[in-house]
Formats: C-alpha cells, structure tokens, sequence
C-alpha cells in the first residue's frame, strides 16, 4: 500500500464514496461546532425544506460572537440584530435537539477555545464549523476546516459534505525558540515567507523538534492561524501531550474507551515515507518577534526591522498592494516599527486567549503600568479561562496594571459586537487578521503575539519584548 | 434549494485586480447582524463603494457609469481569503455578479460561490492580466461566458478557454440542490456511519 499522510488517513477514513475521478468525495464529518452569526440562514433552509438534523449530538452550539464581554454577564444583546440572532440560535438548538452553551452558561466561550477545552474534538476526528479557524483542532491530530452557511446546512441534513482532496504541504520547524518568543511568531514568520496564499489549496502538515517542543495550546495558536496562509486545514501528529491535555475532559472517552481511543491515536501520523506536493523549512533558532506593518496577514516583518518601502519592490501590483497598505495604517516607509505608538492594546480571540497566553502576559505587565494613552482590554477566550485566571490571581495583575478584565468572546477580534476601533485608532492585538476595517472601519490593526501586546499596551509603542525589563 | 442555472451570460467585467481581497472588505461586520440573507448588496463592498457622508464612492469602479450594473468581476490573487463568512457571496449575487475570474481564491470562498451558483474561473495570472487590462477600458468592458463551451468572450473577438471540475460544472449548469443530490445517497451514509461508528466506539 502506498504511503500516506496524516491528512490522506483522515480523508480516507471518512469517505462514505468517491463522486468522480477529480478527487470528489462524499465525506463523513464527526463533528460540527456551530455559533449564533454563521448558522441562522442554515437552520432557515432546514426548516424550509421540511429537513430535520441527521444526528444532533454531534453539533455543539455557542454564543461567542455577537455578546458583549462587558464585566459584568448579562444575558440581553444590546442591539437588535445581535439580540435576534441569538435566540433564533436557541429555538433552533431547542428545535433540532442540539447542544447549546448559551452567554450564561460556565462553560460559554469562543467556539475554538471552548471545544477543544470540553474535549469535544478528539484525535482522528474530522470536523467542519461555520468559521475560518476551525483548523485550530489539527493541534489536537483531528482535521478542522471552515465552511459557509449552504455547507452547515448541507452537514446538519446529511452528516456529510461534497469535498475535494487537497494538496498536502509540510512544514518542518527546527530549533529552540528563543525566551520571548511564542508559537504566534512562528506561524506568523511563517504566513510572512510563503504570503497569504502560500497554502491555498493544501493542508498543512506541521513537524519537527520547535512543534514536538510546545504546549498543546501552543500548538493551536499555530494551527488556527494557518488558514492565514490559505491552508484548508492544519495537522501535528497527536502524542502524549495531546492525551494528557484530553484525558478527563468533560467529553473525552473514559475508563476503558478511552485505553481503546488512545491506542487508536498513536497510529495517527504520517507514514515515514509519505510524500508530499510542498515542503517547506523554517528554522526556529533564527526568528525574532514577530508584528504586522500592512492589512494582510503576510505583511509581517520582525520587530527590529523597519516598515518596507514599496520602492524596493519590482512586482507593479505587490507595490500597489504595499502602498495602499502603508496609506490604510498610516505608517511612512523606513521608519523604525518599535517607533510605532499605539492606541489601543488587545489580548483576545481564538488564536491567543488561553490561559497559557494569559499567564505569558501576566508575566509581562504584572507591577507596571499600562500608557496613559493606550486603552488595553483582556477578553479571556473562555468563561472557564476567565474563572481559572481569577483563581490564579491573573485578573488582579492585570487589573492593577490598567487593563479592562473582561467576559469571553470573539470581541474586537473581529468587532461583532461594541468592542469596536475608531478610524484611525491603533491596536497592538493577539488576533489573527489585520484586514482593513477589521477591527472597526478604519482602525489600524498590529498583529503580534500576547506578550508582545502586553509590552506594547505598557510602552505605548511596539515593543520588542527581548528588551522589555524584568518579567515576573 | 434550487439555483438560477448558469448557461452563457453576457455583461460588463468590473475589474478590481489588487490582491488578498478579503471577504470582511467585500462585507463588513455591521450587515452581518441578519438571520435571512435579504439586504447584503448594500453591504458589498461598503467601505470602498460609499463615502463617510454615505454618498457613493465616485472612485469605485461597481460605481462608474462603465461598469455599473455588471455581471463579472475580474479580480487580483487570493480574492475572497479570511473569514468564512457566505454574506460575502450573497452580496455579490444580489448585486447581479454572475461569475468573478481571477487567477486564485480562497478555498472556502470558492465553496460559497459553488454553493450558490456563482461560478469562479480560474485562470493563469498573465491570462487574467491581460483579461484586467481589456475589460479596464469601459468600451471592452463588455464579455460574455459561455459554460457549456467554457469559454470567454471578449469584446474583441479573443476567446479564453478556461477549465472547471466536472461535478462543479454539471452543478452550476443544473443548478442542482447539493443536499437534495446527497440525500439520495442516506443508505450509503447510514451504512458507513455504522461501521465508522462501530470502529471508533469512543466517537458515538
């Protein structure tokens, strides 16, 4: 039998048929994870059709988009489309027999952050959620990819999707990562050397010593933030971390299901001599911390380097590209990016509000005092992220230090919600897109990892975090 | 859900070529508030087709008399790459966008507009330039797309050829209801659902 990755495994354990020669199958999805702005217009086409929900156990349902993360939890929207969507969530949920976590539940968050923490995704699984940053579970060795609302409503009918294989990428990464520096900026050196198409069409497969090396939420921070370079999928063979992370989460198999599960897991990785259509090599040892300059993602330079001049760049649309990226951010080429002063610092969002980035941050701020002039927000990634950081004293060193503490959602990530910029504000934000207009029309985002933020929110400018004093 | 069929449709190209256009620039977060789909070609592009005071953006291409009301987008690499969000798509559709082609997209982006009749050409990146540069004079803007045939018709005479999946293009030319299609298949899927499901206790 020919070799396989991990990638050909998942896809070939889930396939119900082949649907043509050109690499169509019917694919059979595990599990799907479904949230309050994605999903309306799916459940709609259910009801209109007369169609009910294959098999309901499978999706789980969360508010976290939508919802303020004012201190204090209420369960009213303050707007009215907000306010709509979620309850048409609920009576859905309650219709079709789904699972939901609603704004007052323990366990509410940002669907990446609260799925993987409920032990909901597990190795081997093959997932699809109504959100680009599904690929946050190949952290976990499962294979989770983003789909529109036509294709929830396609999988909550039929348990299926119509799909096509992908091209298979790997990237190996070598070295120790130096103190400072964190799997974001990794992945994001890595979307800033291959740009943000580099993987469009394929699924990553990420190796090597500096992966084996992180924490499973590490990992994730990196999986979630490939589909960044166009990835439509994201993989790290599962081991021994990933099971200690899951054994006796709220949903994880138990007793001996779970000895049979994990016996299963370890067969979970690409054959020794797999081939793959890409590969490609970073080397860990050499990475700095890592900013963005422009409004892609792949528009990132280290922390030590200057902002680029379109001048230098002999592609005439690339240029045009970069020009009206330094117009949107307001930045002048050559000048040095620690020069840049901010407004606004932003720990949040599926790629960087676990605990781990809350303690990295913590560490970072903790005595000090945010700028006067910048506005810093933590919004944990989960309810139970939250109560855990309390408990650890987090909240309060974060509090003393001037930052707003926060309920969970997806908030100025993508400012669903009131968490919004002001044109010509400037956020120095753990998240994973600084498109124009993300954040708020124009607003002017900064993408870096959370201790990079949390050295900026206290400097007021970009701040490389090698030089930032003590850490606690 | 059944879709318009995609057979040939004749229109004006609206060139906008830059790259990485990102489906929160194509429709931003504040129309995204909906349960339905209704409203959303308001949304498209907003913050590029209207000015701060709401007037329209005379520098936006959908908004010059040249291009006004056209049918194809000709668009720069990685068009429609971020978020998952199909708003996206149904804006575009309700602004009467039949088809865009450019030399690549976002994969699910290209799903969404698979999915709702919208038809993606993809073509090497010399081929969209030269495609970009016709269709930027408002006197060549006018193309025709033939999906039988798959091909594109330019003002001049030139014809482009272009490739497409077999299953997509049968799809669009139908405009098949995808669930309906797989629903035909719940024996196949209940089968394997079974033995998926008997091998992998721990996923029941």
């Amino acid at each position: 039998m020919t070799a396989r990755t991990l990638y050909d495994k998942h896809i070939d354990s889930h396939t119900v048929c082949p649907l043509d020669d050109q690499g169509h199958v019917l694919l059979y999805i595990d599990r799907q994870v479904i949230n309050e702005y994605t999903s309306p217009q799916a459940f709609s086409g259910l009801r209109d059709a007369g169609r009910g929900v294959w098999r309901p156990g499978t999706a789980l349902a969360v508010v976290d988009h939508v919802n303020p993360t004012t201190p204090k939890r209420i369960a009213a929207m303050p707007d009215a489309g907000g306010a709509r969507q979620v309850s048409y969530l609920a009576e859905n949920c309650r219709d079709f027999g789904i699972e939901l976590l609603d704004i007052l539940d323990k366990r509410q968050g940002i669907e990446h952050v609260i799925a993987p923490e409920q032990g909901f995704i597990l190795p081997g699984m093959v997932i699809a959620a109504g959100d680009s940053h599904t690929t946050t579970y190949g952290a976990l060795g499962a294979f989770g990819f983003g789909i529109g609302t036509s294709e929830i409503e396609h999988l909550l009918a039929s348990q299926t999707l119509v799909y096509k294989r992908l091209k298979s990428m790997r990237v190996t990464v070598e070295g120790d990562l130096a103190r400072g520096l964190t799997s974001k900026d990794v992945i994001m050196a890595l979307i800033g050397k291959i740009g943000a198409s580099g993987a469009t069409g394929y699924a990553i497969e990420f190796r090597g010593s500096t992966i084996d090396a992180l924490s499973v939420e590490a990992r994730m921070t990196i999986c979630n933030m490939a589909v960044e370079a166009g990835a439509r999928g994201a993989f790290m063979a599962p081991d021994e971390k990933v099971f200690s992370y899951l054994k006796g989460k709220p949903r994880a198999p138990k007793g001996e299901l779970w000895e049979q599960a994990v016996v299963g897991w370890r067969q979970l990785h690409s054959d020794a001599d797999a081939v793959f259509d890409q590969e490609v090599h970073l080397d860990a040892i050499t990475l700095e911390p890592m900013v963005t300059w422009g409004t892609s993602p792949d528009q990132a330079a280290p922390i030590g380097a200057r902002v680029p001049d379109p001048q230098d760049v002999s592609d005439l649309i690339l240029r045009q590209d970069m020009r009206r990226a330094l117009n949107y951010m307001g930045l002048e080429a050559g000048m040095p990016l620690s020069d840049i002063v901010i407004s606004h610092a932003f720990i949040g969002s599926c790629t960087n509000a676990r605990i781990e980035d809350l303690r990295d941050a913590a560490s970072v701020v903790r005595g000090k005092h945010v700028a006067e002039h910048v506005r810093a927000m933590i919004v944990p990634g989960s309810t139970e992220v939250r109560d855990q950081a309390e408990a650890e004293g987090l909240a309060a060193i974060f509090i003393d230090a001037g930052f707003e503490w926060r309920q969970s959602g997806c908030s100025m990530c993508l400012a669903m919600n009131d968490d919004v910029l002001a044109p010509g504000d400037r956020c120095a934000s753990s998240t994973n897109r600084n498109f124009e207009g993300r954040q708020g029309a124009g607003a002017r985002t900064h993408l870096m990892s959370p201790a990079m933020v949390a050295a900026a929110a206290i400097t007021g400018r970009l701040t490389d975090i090698r030089h930032f004093g003590d850490r606690a | 859900m059944s879709l318009q069929p995609f057979t040939v449709v004749t229109g004006k190209a609206a060139p906008m070529l830059a790259a990485n256009i990102d489906t929160d620039v194509i429709m931003p977060k504040q129309f995204l508030k909906g349960i339905d789909r209704s409203g959303l070609d308001r949304g498209l592009f907003f913050d590029l087709r209207f000015l701060a005071s709401g007037e329209p953006n005379p520098a936006f291409v959908l908004n010059q008399p040249g291009w006004q009301g056209a049918r194809f987008m000709v668009v720069g690499p990685n068009f429609g790459c971020g978020s998952s969000r199909e708003h996206a798509v149904w804006g575009l559709k309700q602004m009467g966008i039949r088809a865009l082609i450019g030399s690549s997209f976002a994969g699910i982006f290209y799903d969404n507009c698979q999915r709702n009749g919208v038809l993606l050409i993809t073509l090497d990146d010399a081929l969209v330039h030269t495609l970009g540069q016709a269709v930027s004079q408002a006197d060549q803007a006018q193309i025709s797309v033939d999906l039988e045939a798959q091909q594109i018709r330019l003002a001049d005479g030139q014809v482009i050829a272009f490739q497409i999946d077999t299953l997509r293009k049968t799809a669009l030319l139908l405009g098949l209801d995808a669930i309906g299609s797989t629903l035909q298949r719940s024996e196949q899927i209940k089968a394997f659902e079974r033995e998926h499901l008997a091998a992998n206790p721990w996923l029941s």
